[in-house]
């Protein structure tokens, strides 16, 4: 089995974001780039899925421009086998539903049967690329998982299910497996395994080597629009509490109560 | 045009859950100011007249197996039916475990734009425009459907509960013509937390620990403490989690939960970007620190300059006072 991972490079969290003057997106001069967090845990899981003979080949799925191919050089320097960048102008402005359908694309023409994602980007914070490509797909997924087994034909996963409760769940392959820190501990690349990435394919293919139809992304298939980004208003600014710690405690107490009223 | 809106009401324990009638006001909002109608689907059995005294017209109900614990297949199929028999062109869940996942499924099916995580929504040219965070709250943005159908996520507590306006739902049954194909990915068991605190990213309170804390036993002997006094969810920073004083699920910030609380008291947290991220939103933050240019002192409504080993005992003998 062929296991896809999906893969995309960020903002690092430790940027300071700033938003454009037209309030469409961020300035990115000076953004330092990562691989999003949660991908590393895909990507480490989907290596250790093929080291345990339960995967014959990792292929990193990136939709991004050029500038990605240093995160995805980092993915297949950790152990990735080949990569397939989607890029041309046409996916510029396309949704979460866009993204997905160029990525479930990529992802049908290489004959994958498993699909490890992060549960999220952390710059778009949407988290609905994977149960849109689960759909397209016509796939089965589990999503927020931080223990994977898979066994033949199918997957046994534990994934948060709110107020603090994790489900196991079980499915048949093929599958979208969104992953949540705690599944593992991604692992960083090596000098071989540095020198070895140079060596690897990464293919580029645009919206006709995908066979997507005009109009089926991009700006003008997308249906959710975002504008007027701004950073948040700024707090009002607060108060020392001074004095030893009963004196502070029980004053503090008393201010939650009696002027914030939270208590 | 007037807004139908259909909200997905999660239940626990056959009770709707909170997030149901923030929704709901909110609905009622949205529909009086475009003059369209509310009504509620709920996907097992549950108490259907508090839902229509919250402002339901009526109530579709999915009944059976399927319809205990979540099965994707079953629970979008069910969704896009309540969607049909409704007319809705408007659609609002909750944003947590259930419509993360079954909402992107139910935006591709039905090819209907989905706007998630949505702190507020607003009516603007008689559409609904929704505000939310981006960048783990480094920065928002306004977010607008043009699909016929439109989804909207909203976090909880984004919304107050008012005042039920009272009334009555007519309840319909959905016939969702479910077949063993859609019984996809089935739960075989559920595993509860130790605690029975509200998860966090629910939670009104959290009282969350940073690497300060020096160790797992003192941050068991001292955020724990003080969060069940201030009646809280625990939670920590990246770098307490990392250290392993606390759960990764206990983890807030950009790589861990987002949460929006009343009241958020951060101990012996400096404020990396990342953790700030995670918890601005909060109404009222307090930080204990002994470093005074600490950043999360920017951020805090109550700061205090201090040692927390001292000063976190003193706060919870004082809410253990208050709060008896």
């Amino acid at each position: 089995m062929k296991i896809g991972v999906c893969l995309k490079q960020v903002p690092a969290t430790d940027t300071r974001i700033r938003v454009n003057p037209t309030g469409t997106g961020i300035l990115t001069d000076d953004v330092k780039w990562e691989i999003n967090p949660y991908d590393e845990y895909a990507l480490e899981e989907a290596i250790r899925l093929k080291q345990a003979g339960k995967g014959t080949e990792v292929v990193i799925f990136t939709l991004g421009e050029a500038s990605s191919e240093a995160r995805i050089r980092d993915g297949l320097a950790r152990g990735a086998d080949r990569a397939v960048r989607l890029d041309d102008a046409a996916f510029a402005g396309s949704d979460a539903l866009g993204r997905a359908r160029i990525l479930a694309a990529a992802i049908q023409q290489e004959g994958i049967g498993l699909v490890l994602t992060g549960r999220q980007s952390i710059d778009t914070d949407t988290g609905t690329v994977p149960g849109a490509l689960a759909e397209l797909l016509g796939w089965r997924q589990a999503s927020w998982v931080d223990k994977l087994v898979i066994d033949g034909e199918s997957f046994t996963a534990h994934r948060a299910a709110g107020s603090g409760t994790r489900e196991v769940v079980t499915g048949r392959l093929p599958a979208v497996v969104t992953c949540d820190k705690g599944l593992n501990e991604p692992r960083y690349a090596t000098l071989p395994g540095i020198m070895a990435a140079k060596k690897k394919a990464i293919v580029v293919k645009n919206a006709d080597a995908l066979g997507l139809a005009a109009g089926s992304v991009g700006a003008a298939a997308a249906l959710v629009v975002e504008e007027a980004m701004a950073l948040p208003p700024a707090r009002p600014a607060g108060r020392i509490l001074s004095g030893d710690a009963a004196t502070v405690a029980a004053e503090l107490v008393r201010l939650l109560r009696e002027e914030a009223k939270v208590i | 045009m007037p807004t139908n809106i259909l909200v997905f009401c999660e239940t626990e324990g056959g009770k709707p859950r909170k997030t149901a009638f923030e929704l709901l006001g909110k609905a009622a909002q949205l529909a009086a100011a475009t003059g369209g109608s509310v009504s509620a689907v709920v996907l097992g059995e549950t108490d259907t007249a508090a839902l229509g005294a919250a402002g339901a017209s009526t109530v579709y109900v999915a009944s059976g197996s399927a319809f205990g614990t979540y099965v994707a297949g079953a629970w979008v199929k069910a969704l896009q039916a309540a969607v049909t028999a409704s007319g809705a062109n408007v659609v609002l869940g909750a944003a947590a475990a259930v419509a993360r996942e079954a909402f992107p499924r139910l935006s591709a099916r039905l090819g209907a734009g989905l706007a998630v995580e949505c702190t507020d929504l607003r009516v603007e040219g008689g559409s609904i425009v929704g505000r939310r965070p981006v960048y783990a709250g480094k920065a928002l943005v306004d977010v607008k459907v043009t699909s016929p159908v439109a989804l909207f996520t909203v976090r909880p507590n984004s919304f107050p509960i008012g005042a039920a306006p009272g009334g009555s739902a007519s309840v319909v049954a959905l016939d969702v013509g479910l077949t063993d194909a859609d019984l996809d990915v089935v739960v075989t068991e559920t595993l509860k937390p130790a605690t029975q605190a509200v998860d966090l990213t629910e939670a009104d309170r959290i009282v969350s620990g940073g690497r300060s804390l020096k160790s797992k036993e003192s941050f068991d002997a001292v955020v724990r403490p003080l969060a069940a006094a201030a009646h809280a969810t625990p939670g920590a920073s990246r770098a307490a989690v990392d250290a392993g004083y606390a759960g990764h699920g206990d983890q807030v910030g950009q790589t861990g939960k987002v949460v929006n609380p009343s009241l958020y008291i951060a101990l012996g947290i400096s404020g990396a970007i990342q953790h700030l991220a995670g918890m601005r939103t909060s109404r009222v933050i307090v930080a204990v620190n002994k470093d005074a240019d600490a950043p999360i002192f920017q951020y805090a409504t109550y700061g205090i300059v201090g040692d927390l080993f001292e000063v976190a005992p003193a706060i919870e003998k004082e809410l253990v006072k208050a709060l008896a």
